[in-house]
C-alpha cells in the first residue's frame, strides 16, 4: 500500500525523500496515462475544490487531473466561497463538504488553514496554498520537471532567482532540493535575500547552499535556473515593493552569452516581466512544459491518495 | 544583610533559579490560581549563581516533570525540587518540552490560530534546542527563545 493512501498533503516538510521519490515515479506512469488521454481508475470518486482565495490555474489543473482519471469534481469558489467565508467559519465548511466528496483541495488566505481542515475531517485534504505558507503540489511539480529535464536532482547545480524573501514557492522548493542533495545557488538583490530562519533550516538538514548577488557570474555553472516573480500582494510595505520591482530580469542576450546550452529555465507562472518574452523561443525555456507536468503530478498524487482501495 | 526568611513547606514544589521577574509569568504558564493555592514568591533576590533570581514555592501541589518542563520556555535553567515531609524528595532540571499546546499565541497575525471564529488551539513543536526554537504547527512560523516570553497568553 502506498504511503500516500488516504493521506493529507499539507506541507513539503511532512514528506521524506523516499516518499517524494515514490510520487515522482508514479508521475512517470501517469505520463503514459496522460498520453493515452486518461483512464477511469478513479471512477466513482469525487474531488471537491474549495478556493477561498482565487487561483484559477491551480484549480483547473486539479480538476483536469481528476477528470483525466475518470473522477468527478465539485467546486466551491469565487463569489460562493467569499459569501460562505463571511457567514461560516472554515471548520464548519469543511466538516460539511467532507460528506460530499472523497478528497478536498483547499486554498485559503489564512496560513495553517489546510492543517486545521485536515485535523477536522476524515477525508484527505490537499493544500493548494495557505496564505504565504505552503503550496506543496507546486513543489512536487517543480521536482518532477527537474527530474524529467535532467534525469536526476542530486548533484545538480540549481539557481533560485528573484524574490527569495517573500516567494513561498522557493522556500519549499529549496527544502525539497536539499533533501535530494542538489547544490542550491540563491540569487537575489540584497533586499530580497532568503530569510535567515530558512537558511538556518537548510543548514540544519545539511543543504549545500551559496548566495549570490549577480546572475551573470553564476549562470555559466547552472544546470537549472528557477525564476520567481515579485508578487506585490506579498509585500507588507508597498514602498518596499516599489524599490525592488523590476530589479532582475532574464534576457535573451544573457542566456545566449552566459548559459549552458542545456540549461533548463523554469518559472511557476504567471510571469510579469522577469523573463523577457524573447527567451521563450530559446531551447532553454522549459516553463510551459511545467504547466503540463503540473497536471501529471496531480494525477499521480490523486491516484496514490485515492487509488488502490 | 538580612537573610531572606522563607518558611519551609511540608509538601509541594519549589522552582528555583528563575530569571528575575519571571515568577508571575511562570504562575500563568502553570495555570496556578493564587486565590486557591498557597504560594511563596521571591522576586529579584540575590543569587550566587545568577546574580538575581526568582523563587516560587507552591504548597500542596506536586508538579509532574511534564508540567514543570513548560517552565523551561521562560526559565531554561530552572531547577525543580519536589518536597515531601519537609525535605527534598526529588530534584531535577527542566527540559524544554517537545510540544507546547494552548498557552502561546502565534506571532503571525495571518495564522489560522489567530482567527477567533475557528475552533483551534495553538500547537508549537520544538524545532531545535540550541538555540531554542519552536514551530507553529499551523502556519509553520518559527519563534526563538528570546521571543517566546512575549507570546505567553494571559490566562
Ligand atoms: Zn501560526
Amino acid at each position: 500500500m502506498s504511503s500516500f493512501a488516504n493521506r493529507d498533503v499539507i506541507s513539503v516538510r511532512d514528506f521524506t525523500r523516499r516518499e517524494l521519490e515514490e510520487l515522482l515515479s508514479n508521475a512517470e506512469e501517469m505520463e503514459r496515462v496522460y498520453e493515452r488521454g486518461g483512464d477511469d481508475r478513479l471512477s466513482g470518486k469525487i474531488l471537491a475544490t474549495l478556493f477561498f482565495s482565487p487561483s484559477t490555474r491551480t484549480r483547473l489543473s486539479f480538476e483536469s487531473a481528476m477528470h483525466r482519471l475518470g473522477g468527478d469534481v465539485i467546486s466551491l469558489g469565487g463569489k460562493e466561497a467569499a459569501s460562505t467565508a463571511k457567514g461560516e467559519n472554515l471548520a464548519d465548511t469543511v466538516r460539511t463538504v467532507e460528506h460530499y466528496c472523497d478528497v478536498i483541495v483547499l486554498r485559503h488566505p489564512k496560513e495553517g488553514a489546510a492543517r486545521l481542515a485536515a485535523e477536522l475531517t476524515d477525508v484527505p485534504v490537499i493544500n493548494a496554498g495557505d496564505g504565504a505558507n505552503q503550496h506543496p503540489t507546486q513543489t512536487f511539480l517543480d521536482l518532477y520537471t527537474i527530474m524529467k529535464e535532467k534525469g536526476r536532482i542530486g548533484g545538480l547545480r540549481i539557481g533560485l532567482l528573484g524574490d527569495l524573501k517573500y516567494g513561498r514557492t522557493v522556500h519549499s522548493l529549496a527544502y525539497a532540493l536539499a533533501l535530494f542533495g542538489a547544490r542550491i545557488h540563491l540569487i537575489s538583490p540584497e533586499e530580497l535575500r532568503m530569510p535567515s530562519h530558512i537558511l538556518a533550516e537548510l543548514e540544519r538538514i545539511g543543504a549545500k547552499v551559496e548566495e549570490h548577488r549577480d546572475l551573470e557570474e553564476i549562470l555559466p555553472d547552472l544546470d537549472v535556473l528557477y525564476v520567481t516573480r515579485i508578487q506585490r500582494e506579498m509585500f507588507p510595505d508597498p514602498e518596499e515593493f516599489e524599490r525592488v520591482k523590476g530589479s532582475y530580469k532574464v534576457t535573451r542576450d544573457l542566456i545566449e552569452e552566459h548559459a549552458q546550452s542545456d540549461l533548463a529555465i523554469l518559472h511557476p507562472l504567471p510571469r510579469v516581466d522577469e523573463i523577457e518574452p524573447e527567451v521563450d523561443e530559446l531551447p532553454q525555456a522549459r516553463y510551459f512544459d511545467q504547466v503540463r507536468n503540473g497536471v501529471i503530478v496531480r494525477m499521480a498524487l490523486l491516484d496514490l491518495i485515492l487509488g488502490g482501495e | 544583610m538580612m537573610a531572606l526568611k522563607v518558611k519551609r513547606i511540608e509538601m509541594g514544589t519549589v522552582l528555583d533559579h528563575l530569571p528575575p521577574g519571571t515568577a508571575p509569568k511562570i504562575m500563568r504558564i502553570l495555570d496556578i490560581d493564587p486565590t486557591e493555592t498557597t504560594l511563596l514568591v521571591a522576586i529579584n533576590v540575590e543569587s550566587s549563581k545568577m546574580g538575581r533570581k526568582d523563587i516560587l514555592k507552591i504548597e500542596g501541589k506536586i508538579l509532574s516533570e511534564e508540567e514543570a518542563n513548560k517552565v523551561a520556555l521562560v526559565a531554561p535553567n530552572a531547577t525543580v525540587n519536589i518536597v515531601r515531609d519537609y525535605s527534598v524528595a526529588e530534584k531535577f532540571q527542566v527540559k524544554p518540552p517537545e510540544r507546547v499546546e494552548g498557552f502561546l499565541r502565534c506571532p503571525n497575525p495571518n495564522c489560522i490560530t489567530n482567527d477567533e471564529r475557528e475552533p483551534v488551539n495553538t500547537v508549537f513543536i520544538r524545532e531545535s534546542r540550541e538555540p531554542l526554537e519552536y514551530r507553529c504547527r499551523y502556519c509553520e512560523r518559527t519563534v526563538r527563545e528570546d521571543h517566546i516570553r512575549e507570546l505567553i497568553r494571559p490566562s
